[in-house]
């Protein structure tokens, strides 16, 4: 006979305003089997949870209900509580009277029904719970970190601190990722490079880190603590061993004209290239888009001059296979294509440009040596108007919903710098809100209008019209003054929304980690758990997660390297023990289970039978590697027979969980 | 043409500092009675349309209570700018405010003394 106990929390008045909690205590203390129902205002509180140990040992429970929050919230804690009772961690049961009611209702009288049969049907299913016992897997002591940016090099710089071997893969010939690109960070105005490439180097020369660049992810399998990955190392056609990054063949490649994309396309680099002079690793790439060889089999004059005959026409790609413990997700972001908004004229005139592009026109490694001049006449601007929020905060098609939080410093940013060094120059910022919560932030704002006269403008720009000298009238609101205003502008710089790479939905469906609406991956917890995905084993750092600026990715992303650190120190983890299992007798073999199984965790073998007429038959039947299977239950849906089971969610709990609630 | 520069080093206002909160406008005790408001009066000094104030009434409506300078968060003191554009304004020839000859007619007995003064010192040059 079963002895439940039933424990009804508070929440404070999160659940107790809107659910008459002693009425739940007392209706479910009539159920049958149960020998004890109580009500208490925290129930994770030590003194809640010491109820609970309590009234185990007293009443020598066999099952234990709470009617709380999400298990996803408190499960954990109570299995620890009944377990240092003595009580199997997995003979409790929760039920979520919280989320899914309190918070989602209004009238106690409904509210208060609803929590009376959410706990009826949590008593209904650990009546069949059975002690479960957790194993154990071991762990890979390696961690892969999926992009090389500022994220990326943090996290995999920190990892290796604590003396574990980490692999950055970057798809780019080269890490540093978008900081590479900036030319000063605010609100101290540190030169980007100046602090970016020394990390670089540490990276390039730390013994513990391995740089997989110009390489992509192409399979995951495996699982937290011992994921398999295989990595493809897309073909450079130079010898990454015998380059020196002397650059000669850069200088000698006759094919000039190719749109250098560190440069956003501003300028030309050659069809064998290193993106910029502090790359690393620094060495040569061929782009096989442009390189005549490569193309036509007529030039091969890099081979020709490269003095440590690294160039290899032949190259293949090429693929390797490596075991991690932990993988960190730094995918990072790129502006949005802002071509549909025709308003702008970005497609029209080569004066309107993002200000990723402005960034590059105003740095000294840039298409001109640093001095700002405006692409269409390489003339200097004297009037320049910034527009914020293009395609931020925007619930069209055309743009994203939510705020790409790094546009308004930056655009102040830009603004200052253009004003310190050309004060001739007139610029205008025409803004919806000015958004600016960080350390210094709002005060490097404010110098921007209050000591370099930036025209800060309250409004929108509703249309910018290109004009043949190559000036731009914009029409503007200006919402303070209530008119609108017409400036005759030598340039235009967008600011554009960010959005997640777009490599980052193939990786996130390699590596069943949930995205939101936006492709941004979605966090264990928002708030409690930021830097993990609900993944178990991978991990998220930067801007692939939400948007935010450097500061707070650096220290998002040593956030995320503590957390893998965390995990790797573990010499085994603890599997979930509620995983699949066949029944072997009813298994017909037919290979349904397999095939839905994201994990790779069911194999069959041929098994003896013994018949009723003391044969033997051989049949084919399902087995479980529990150590693979992550419990999801999809086999236990797919199979026609009815022989695969979830141990903790048994086909007959789910059933006596639904009579629970339906009779 | 009264000059923004020169309304600027008469006030020591720095309209440069407004955040356009408002708060200012939000707690003038003559709001009804203001044509232009304090913080209209801040944003047309930036943009340097001083004869527009100075044409206006507000000009003279305002109390010089300095609530909109107790008040506001930046310290950008907005009836400063507006005494400097009242001096700017009685300062020119002609321009006087009140005539010594129709003061008489406007005292009422339950003004006090003080308020004569203070119109004297504020209307006329």
């Amino acid at each position: 006979m079963n002895r439940i106990g039933v424990f009804v929390c508070h929440c404070g008045t999160n659940i107790a305003a809107t659910v008459d909690v002693h009425r739940v205590a007392e209706t479910l203390g009539k159920e049958p089997s149960v020998v004890i129902a109580k009500d208490y205002q925290y129930m994770c509180s030590e003194a809640g949870q010491n109820m609970i140990k309590d009234a185990i040992r007293e009443y020598g429970l066999t099952g234990l209900v709470v009617c709380s929050c999400s298990p996803r919230m408190h499960e954990a804690t109570f299995r620890k509580a009944a377990a240092s009772a003595g009580l199997n961690p997995y003979l409790v049961e929760i039920a979520n009277i919280r989320e899914q009611d309190s918070w989602i209702h209004k009238d106690i009288e409904e509210a208060t029904e609803k929590a009376v049969i959410l706990g009826r049907t949590a008593i209904a299913k650990v009546q069949l719970n059975t002690p479960l016992t957790a194993g154990e897997s071991p762990v890979t002591k390696r961690a892969l970190v999926i992009g090389g940016g500022i994220a990326g090099i943090q996290t995999a710089l920190d990892i290796a601190e604590a003396g574990f071997e980490v692999d950055i893969v970057e798809k780019q010939p080269t890490i540093g990722g978008k900081m590479a690109q900036i030319d000063k960070t605010f609100p101290t105005l540190d030169c980007a490079a100046c602090i970016l490439t020394p990390k670089m180097v540490d990276c390039a020369q730390n013994d513990k880190i391995t740089i997989y660049s110009y390489s992509e992810v192409a399979a995951v399998s495996g699982f937290v603590g011992n994921f398999s990955v295989k990595i493809k190392r897309k073909a450079r056609f130079v010898d990454e061993t015998k380059c020196t990054g002397c650059g000669l063949c850069t200088e000698k490649c006759p094919q000039k004209k190719v749109p250098n994309e560190f440069n956003l396309g501003l300028d030309n680099r050659r069809a064998i290239y290193i993106p910029f002079a502090q790359a690393v690793p620094k060495v040569a790439t061929i782009d096989p888009d442009y390189c005549n060889m490569l193309k036509n089999g007529k030039c091969g004059v890099c081979a020709k001059v490269c003095g440590a005959q690294a160039i290899d026409y032949k190259a293949q790609d090429t693929y390797v296979e490596q075991q991690y413990g932990a993988i960190v997700v730094a995918t990072g972001f790129n502006p949005i294509n802002i071509d549909a908004y025709d308003e702008y004229a970005y497609s029209q005139s080569q004066n309107v440009v993002t200000s990723l592009e402005l960034e590059r026109l105003m740095n000294a490694a840039g298409p001109n040596g640093g001095t700002l001049l405006r692409p269409s006449d390489k003339k200097h601007p004297k009037t320049i108007v910034f527009v914020q929020c293009v395609g931020s905060r925007c619930d069209d098609s055309r743009g994203k919903g939510y705020c790409s939080k790094i546009c308004c410093m930056y655009t102040a940013k830009h603004a200052m710098l253009i004003r310190e060094k050309y004060p001739d120059t007139n610029v205008y910022v025409f803004y919806i809100d000015v958004r600016t919560p960080g350390k210094n932030f709002d005060e490097f704002y404010r110098r921007a209008v209050e000591q370099y006269n930036v025209h800060y403008v309250k409004g929108q720009v509703g249309k910018v019209v290109p004009k043949s000298d190559g000036n731009l009238i914009v029409y503007g609101s200006d919402l303070i003054e209530g008119k609108r205003l017409v400036i005759d502008a030598d340039m235009v710089v967008l600011a554009a929304a960010i959005e997640p790479d777009k490599s980052a939905r193939s990786i996130a469906t390699m590596l069943t980690a949930s995205m939101d609406t936006n492709d941004f991956f979605t966090e264990a917890h928002p708030k409690l758990r930021p830097v993990e995905s609900p993944t178990a084993g991978i991990f998220l750092s930067g801007v692939c997660q939400g948007p935010k600026d450097i500061p707070e990715t650096v220290a998002q992303a040593t956030a995320c390297a503590g957390k893998v650190i965390g995990l790797l120190v573990k010499d085994k983890l603890t599997c979930n023990p509620c995983v699949a299992h066949s029944d072997e007798l009813m298994c017909n073999g037919c290979s349904s289970c397999e095939k839905v199984c994201p994990y790779g965790a069911i194999t069959y073998e041929e098994k003896g039978f013994r018949q009723p007429d003391r044969t033997t038959k051989m049949r084919r039947v399902a087995i479980v590697n529990e150590a693979v299977c992550q419990g999801c239950g999809a086999c236990t849906v797919a199979c026609p027979s009815g022989a695969m089971d979830l141990k903790g969610f048994a086909n007959k709990q789910i059933m006596a969980e639904v009579d629970a609630i339906c009779l | 043409m009264a000059d923004k520069e020169q309304i600027i080093r008469i006030s020591g206002v720095n309209p440069l500092k407004c955040m356009k909160c408002g708060k200012c406008t939000a707690t003038c005790p003559n709001y009804d009675e203001m044509e232009y408001h304090p913080h209209q009066f801040v944003y047309m000094v930036e943009h340097g349309e001083i004869d527009k104030l100075m044409a206006s009434e507000s000009v003279y409506k305002c109390l010089t209570c300095f609530a909109c300078v107790e008040r506001c968060p930046r310290g950008v003191e907005p009836a400063k700018l507006i005494e400097a554009i009242r001096t700017e304004a009685v300062r020119r020839q002609g321009c006087n405010r009140l005539k010594a000859d129709d003061i008489p007619a406007r005292i009422d007995d339950d003004m006090p003394g003080q308020a004569l003064m203070m119109a004297t010192r504020k209307y006329t040059r």
